[in-house]
């Protein structure tokens, strides 16, 4: 019994390590984008020299698990009239700041909401919220919103605009 | 940019199918066809309306890491530091912004210790300190943007 036990496992590890370098050179080969082809998962399954049907299975599994967000489009904020992005910075007290990120997460102008470590004394804020607008105006009545929301729970906050994109290449697998 | 590329990109953020023909789903959907789904996909990617079209990853359910770093650099030696801190592969974006703190970069590396031998080697190149701001939860991203 336990020798079966212990072979199924190392069965399952086999089949698993099969995955996570399968997982991975599904990474790569997709991590710049799918083809714009009738069959696109076909395209990609040939590159990668399994099926079709494997590949869909493998994407859907890392839909479910979370490894992937989405599969879909990501606009480009600036091309689409989104020229200001602010970058809003709050001070809410340890003990507030879930059931203040939750709030201001589920806000339609805020686009990434997160919690993050002060680094006193310089830095006291620790969540952000990312707001964009058409112009720096729009940001602050959006910033003016969020924070009437919160009222005294926010202990001071400041908007830090983008004046220049110095690098943006995104996420990528270095690969090899 | 007409309705129907409006309609595109609100449909396709929220989910594009797994399928053998899925460009034709989403165009049932959309009310348009297969062909004039991936013509209209083609031309706003190649006119920069879209950034990316196929799987968005999360970094860290990958088994990477990723951390929002900021720094404070002298204006003066903001062009040098700022080509030194691209120059290294793990920086995936990098910002300026209208503040103190003036420069803020994502890292992304593969693994956890990577991202803290990123930032010393950051530190030590530019004779800066580096601020890791890694989240410490994530609220919700609201991945659709109405357009």
């Amino acid at each position: 019994m336990l020798t079966c036990t212990s072979k199924y496992n190392t069965m399952d590890n086999a089949r698993r390590d099969e995955f996570t370098e399968l997982d991975r050179r599904i990474v790569l080969a997709a991590q710049s984008g799918l083809p714009l082809d009738v069959r696109p998962y076909d395209y990609l399954a040939s590159e990668l020299g399994v099926t079709p049907e494997v590949l869909m299975d493998r994407l859907q599994a890392m839909q479910t698990d979370g490894r992937i967000r989405r599969i879909g489009v990501v606009p480009n904020h600036y091309r689409l009239g989104y020229i200001a992005n602010g970058m809003s910075v709050w001070d809410i007290a340890n003990g507030d700041v879930q059931a203040v990120g939750r709030q201001v997460g589920a806000m339609e102008i805020v686009s990434h909401c997160y919690h993050r470590p002060r680094r006193l004394p310089g830095w006291p804020y620790n969540l952000f919220a990312m707001v964009h607008g058409r112009s720096q105006d729009e940001v602050m009545a959006k910033v003016a919103r969020i924070a009437q929301l919160l009222g005294h729970r926010a202990r001071q906050h400041d908007v830090l605009f983008s004046t220049r994109i110095l690098k943006k290449t995104g996420l990528r697998l270095a690969g090899g | 940019m007409d309705n129907l590329d409006r309609r595109i990109i609100n449909e396709l953020q929220v989910d594009f199918p797994v399928c053998e023909r899925p460009f034709k789903a989403a165009a049932e959907r959309l009310g348009t066809t297969e062909s004039e789904l991936i013509t209209r996909l083609r031309c706003m990617l190649d006119d920069g309306l879209l950034t990316r079209f196929g799987p968005l990853f999360h970094a860290e359910r990958m088994g990477g890491a990723l951390s929002l770093c900021a720094m404070q650099v002298p204006v003066e030696h903001f062009d040098q530091v700022a080509a030194q801190v691209n120059a290294f592969p793990e920086v995936a974006h990098n910002y300026q912004r209208d503040h103190e703190m003036n420069m803020w970069f994502v890292l992304a590396t593969e693994t956890p210790e990577g991202l803290e031998a990123t930032i010393r080697e950051i530190e030590s190149e530019t004779g800066l300190p580096v601020f890791n701001l890694p989240k410490q939860e994530e609220f919700f991203v609201n991945l659709h943007f109405q357009v």
